[in-house]
């Protein structure tokens, strides 16, 4: 595993986790993406997706973990708590970027279909709960964001990105405990429910947005890929059509176009 | 609402609700009024909202409207429209026959259809995937076809394990006699299972995504070409009893040529299902294949069209597992395309399924993008490698793509839309037929 800075030799592999299982909601564009930023910038890359009963590689740099449904989100996690191929990959320095279902098997626990509590992977610090709101579904729009830098031993360099932008649509909520940080403060939609969107650890990111996220949020996907191969290595690329459909969905989202319908006891615990 | 008298019978009569009961007389009454006053003030056929008030003074009246009728309902995600279509044309040839066939497929819509048919006419019913239950509890429809199950509407729809667990519950609460269902879609095969009789068909559906985890319990299923199996259950790829060519459809009575006016290799799948539900009721194999092969659009779906003086074909894909039958049937490259992509409700708020579609089989010509969402698809077209350009209406696209790289002059432009934009595109040249 290369660290950040280093000139690489060989492909960065990045890891799909069970897409037909955690797939539903167009995550899988999440690894189209990053593929693409490296081959634009001719970086090898080399995209390994790993189905359900498949045994997880624990050699990868960068693993994608999307969204799903309850039932596949209980069999990801069975099967990724018995390899600890996920928690051998990010000792030794593996950026994970899991999205909605995939944060929350991430995270100490979460609600099964039948709302019992399941053990997660324990990889992100973070808790998920079963809240008698409605389901969270709509545009989901961040403040600024920013994540501590994973290679700053003081913990005070932060990577700065933007304002985040993409679409939410779960109904556990979570609670981010002290051990992360979280991405940023919500400005449009529910986020993880207390005002803020998404767990950090290190190199391991969990975030509610769809979209996919990283289509959507290019700098994120620089982030991630700055961590493995070095930001430096990283040269600019012409976003102009992303940057397009970001004014377009925060316009969208600013006018309340597709927020999240919200209770009059969100609107108390929020203001 | 559409009738298919056979040439062999009296044409199917029109407006006798004297066999009702009273209640359900009144009701169909004023479903008819607030239908009628709603048109009057253009705010659409008015069916829905008719049915919803005829419903308002009967709610039993779709159970009053097909108490000793023949009843087949279509459910699916994809096909429903054109599968009831074609099963309308094929039984058809055999006796009079009622469809809600313009695609108002909820109890409200049905009903609206049903109020006025002849009593005796044979009710072939579209019915949403999320609404099998209660139709099929009032109706008591005596066949059911259920074509495929995937993603859709990521938003709003339940996820597609709950429909067919819903599907399951509602073939074991009310059995019909028999059951037409896809052996290559485990989760329609699981919910079928809950019926005593199935016709299986073999539809080689290649869009298996969203049955990776067994519906009988959550194992892992084992995909292989043209099978399937559960590495946990007993659950498996029934032997089919239906199958399709490239010239005909294989029946249980044996094979009949097919030749088809609507394209693709998904609608001979779908005349599969409509030959087998038709032959197993009676109809002749031959008369009603011929019958299916005459149907040339299903409300607008693959209708030429003039657009900005240009000649346009409308095809609907709205989900990954339709486009990726969709695909197929567009003008080979480097034939350029529109795409028109929104997010209403009635599509989902949420295209990201944009990025489940293969859209990197379009590659080798220009796609135009338009529609509300087309910056999602101009984005998802660049990661494809796709060469696009993007316009905001659909007059500018057609213009485009008529003016692109590998247009033949005088040729007819494929546009695909997804629901919302399609509707708005079939206003613009007429409305459906």
């Amino acid at each position: 595993m290369s660290g950040s800075g280093d000139r690489r030799d060989s492909a960065v592999r990045i890891g799909v986790l069970f897409p037909d299982l955690l797939g539903t909601y167009g995550d899988g564009g999440n690894a189209v993406v990053l593929a693409q930023r490296l081959a634009w910038r001719d970086i090898p890359v080399d995209v390994v997706t790993v189905a359900a009963g498949q045994a997880a590689p624990d050699s990868c740099d960068l693993y994608l973990v999307g969204g799903g449904e309850d039932g596949p989100q209980v069999q990801a996690t069975r099967e990724l708590a018995q390899s600890r191929a996920l928690h051998r990959a990010v000792d030794a320095g593996a950026v994970v970027l899991a999205v909605c279902a995939g944060m929350q098997i991430l995270g100490h626990r979460f609600p099964d279909a039948a709302g019992t509590d399941q053990a997660g992977l324990g990889l992100l610090d973070c808790d998920t709960v079963r809240v008698d709101r409605p389901r969270a579904v709509g545009e989901l729009l961040t403040r600024d964001a920013a994540v501590p830098d994973p290679s700053d031993p003081s913990g005070a360099g932060r990577c700065e990105l933007g304002v985040l932008t993409g679409f939410e649509n779960h109904a556990g909520r979570t609670v981010p405990g002290q051990e992360c940080a979280t991405l940023a403060a919500v400005e449009v939609g529910e986020g993880n429910g207390d005002g803020t969107e998404g767990v950090v650890c290190g190199k391991v990111v969990g975030t509610y947005l769809h979209g996919p996220v990283l289509a959507r949020n290019p700098r994120l996907a620089d982030l991630l890929l700055g961590w493995v191969v070095g930001a430096d290595v990283l040269a600019p690329l012409d976003d102009g059509e992303v940057d397009e459909l970001r004014t377009e969905r925060l316009r969208a989202a600013r006018s309340h176009e597709l927020a999240p319908r919200r209770s009059w006891r969100d609107l108390l615990r929020r203001s | 609402m559409s009738t298919s008298p056979s040439p062999a019978r009296p044409p199917a009569r029109t407006s006798p609700t004297t066999h009702l009961p009273a209640r359900a007389r009144l009701a169909v009454a004023t479903g008819r009024a607030v239908a009628g006053a709603s048109k009057l003030v253009h705010f659409g056929s008015g069916s829905v909202i008719g049915g919803r008030a005829a419903l308002l003074v009967d709610r039993d009246l779709l159970g009053q409207l097909t108490a000793g009728r023949e009843v087949l309902i279509v459910s699916a995600t994809n096909g429903k429209t054109t599968t009831t279509r074609l099963l309308v044309a094929a039984l058809g040839t055999d006796r009079p026959v009622v469809s809600n066939s313009l695609g108002a497929n909820m109890t409200p819509g049905i009903v609206a259809a049903l109020g006025t048919a002849d009593p005796d006419a044979t009710a072939v019913l579209e019915v949403d995937e999320r609404w099998v239950a209660p139709v099929l509890a009032d109706t008591h429809a005596g066949t059911v076809l259920l074509l495929n199950l995937s993603r859709d509407q990521l938003d709003r729809t339940q996820e597609v394990r709950k429909l067919a667990e819903r599907w399951h519950q509602a073939l074991a609460a009310t059995p019909p006699a028999r059951v037409v269902a896809n052996a290559d879609d485990p989760l329609v095969v699981w919910a079928a299972s809950a019926a005593p009789s199935v016709v299986w068909v073999a539809t080689g559906q290649e869009w298996t995504s969203d049955a990776a985890g067994c519906p009988n319990c959550s194992g892992r299923i084992s995909f292989e070409p043209g099978s399937w199996r559960c590495t946990a259950c007993d659950l498996a790829r029934p032997e089919p009893d239906v199958s399709v060519d490239d010239t005909g459809v294989i029946l249980p009575s044996g094979r009949v040529d097919l030749d088809l006016a609507l394209p693709g290799r998904v609608n001979r799948v779908n005349a599969a299902f409509a030959l087998a539900a038709a032959t197993a009721l009676g109809a002749d194999p031959q008369a009603a294949a011929v019958a299916a092969g005459t149907v040339q659009e299903v409300a607008g779906r693959y209708r030429v069209a003039r657009i900005g003086g240009r000649d346009v074909r409308l095809l609907l894909a709205k989900n990954p597992a339709g486009w990726h039958e969709a695909i197929d049937m567009l003008a080979p490259a480097p034939a350029p395309v529109v795409v028109a992509i929104n997010a209403r409700i009635a599509d989902g708020h949420d295209p990201s399924w944009l990025w489940d579609v293969d859209y990197e089989r379009l590659a080798g010509r220009v796609v135009v993008a338009t529609g509300e969402r087309r910056h999602d698809l101009a984005v998802r077209l660049r990661y494809a490698g796709v060469e696009h350009e993007t316009a905001a209406d659909i007059t500018e696209a057609v213009a485009r793509a008529a003016a692109a790289p590998g247009h033949e002059p005088g040729s007819v432009v494929d546009v695909a839309a997804n629901y919302t934009a399609f509707q708005e595109y079939l206003e613009l040249v007429g409305g459906p037929a």
